[in-house]
């Protein structure tokens, strides 16, 4: 199968300080697949050209065919919307809104009616046990709840890439494993591939292949046998 | 040791035969290696003759497997001290993934490749572990959780020692 996003050469600096320097990605679709590496080596930055969220400086990316560069601001940011769903390792929800309202954003954004939105949201609040969450605010939650928020806000829109950089690193080894088990299997029930940036292996191990990044190149491990 | 621990365990929670202690010990502790009857009679009778079981004929024709095992006072005392009894933290410092990242850098090989390789082995292991755990029991979780732990540890090793490599390399030559 061919894959669905594919990343090659990517090359990223920050002024001086190199993040990327030839990294690569390959993701089939409905595939989870780890990126690891040490704390700096360029692995969020490799999610990040990888999503679209930022330019690479050289290298290409494409999804589903698509060069994501030759796209215009407005067309990639519907991309974005459409085809991804992002889970971060602090689950950037916003404040002011409920629970539901958090998930709902992305349809709202994408322009479906506040009652469509909200019914989708509470399909997927329920699914990951939030049902009685619905009208808490993100303050209100426990971390291990505000993550199950993003995972389930990361969903509703019908992603067919799942981008999630960290989605436990600052949760306790149970609500982390609660977060994994629920975005795993919501990603191989919707068929959602999964780019997982983690630098913890237990997370690693829910994926079918990772790959790992060190001072900015990518490298395949079952490749080196 | 641990085997025969966990036999007297077994009958103090219920004298039994020795089939159903074998499929209890099985059900409990030989997820992946369920243990031969041989080993099962061979450890009763060490057992019956060190005092810490009894045994009592069962109902029915009297055969070898109708004989039921009891613990005794002894026995009890025995897990007791079992229980009791720390476990020596196993330190793993005649590790041969050591002995290969040494003998790398003595032979001017590439370590890195080393570690490379063996952390693809060890993730390999663990997304079966995970796999295997999100289909088990309560009890399964926590026996993969214990391998999943320790090979976790086994990799925060490799990547430490895969950033102090060019200075290990270093001390190595000298």
């Amino acid at each position: 199968m061919s894959a669905l996003l594919v990343a090659e050469g990517l090359h990223k600096a920050y002024g001086k300080t190199v993040a990327l320097a030839a990294a690569d990605l390959a993701v089939r679709a409905g595939e989870i697949v780890s990126v690891m590496g040490p704390s700096g080596s360029g692995k969020s930055t490799l999610l990040h050209c990888a999503a679209g969220l930022t330019r690479p400086g050289a290298g290409l990316v494409r999804y589903a065919g698509q060069d994501l560069a030759q796209l215009t601001d407005v067309r990639r940011s519907a991309l974005r919307r459409r085809e991804f769903g992002f889970v971060f390792q602090f689950g950037q929800l916003v404040p002011e809104l409920t629970a539901v309202q958090n998930v709902a954003l992305p349809l709202r954004l994408d322009g479906v009616s506040r009652r469509a939105a909200e019914r989708r949201a509470a399909g997927w609040m329920d699914r990951l046990g939030l049902a009685d969450k619905a009208a808490a605010r993100p303050g209100e939650l426990s971390g291990g709840e505000q993550q199950r928020v993003a995972v389930a806000r990361a969903l509703v829109g019908g992603p067919k890439v799942i981008f999630a950089d960290e989605p436990t690193g600052a949760l306790d080894s149970v609500a982390g494993e609660q977060v994994m088990d629920l975005l795993n299997d919501a990603a191989r029930d919707t068929g959602a591939a999964v780019v997982l940036v983690t630098h913890d292996s237990r997370v690693a191990a829910y994926a079918d292949r990772g790959i790992v990044v060190r001072d900015g190149r990518s490298f395949d491990p079952a490749g080196v046998r | 040791m641990t085997m025969r621990s966990t036999f007297l365990a077994l009958l103090e929670g219920q004298a039994q035969h020795g089939y159903d202690l074998k499929r209890a010990y099985d059900q409990h502790f030989g997820r992946s290696r369920p243990v031969a009857y041989g080993q099962v009679y061979t450890a009763l009778a060490k057992l019956l003759r060190g005092g810490f079981v009894t045994v009592e004929p069962g109902e029915g024709d009297g055969g070898p497997d109708r004989k039921i095992y009891k613990i005794t006072e002894a026995g009890v005392t025995d897990v007791q001290r079992w229980l009791d009894e720390p476990e020596d933290p196993e330190q793993y410092l005649q590790s041969s993934l050591y002995a290969k990242v040494i003998s790398a850098l003595l032979t001017g090989r590439s370590a890195a490749a080393v570690l490379d390789v063996q952390r693809e082995k060890h993730l390999e292991a663990m997304r079966e572990l995970t796999r295997r755990k999100r289909t088990g029991d309560l009890a399964d979780r926590i026996i993969c959780d214990h391998a999943l732990f320790h090979l976790d540890a086994d990799l925060r090793w490799l990547e430490h020692t895969a950033t102090v490599l060019h200075e290990l390399a270093g001390q190595v030559r000298r």
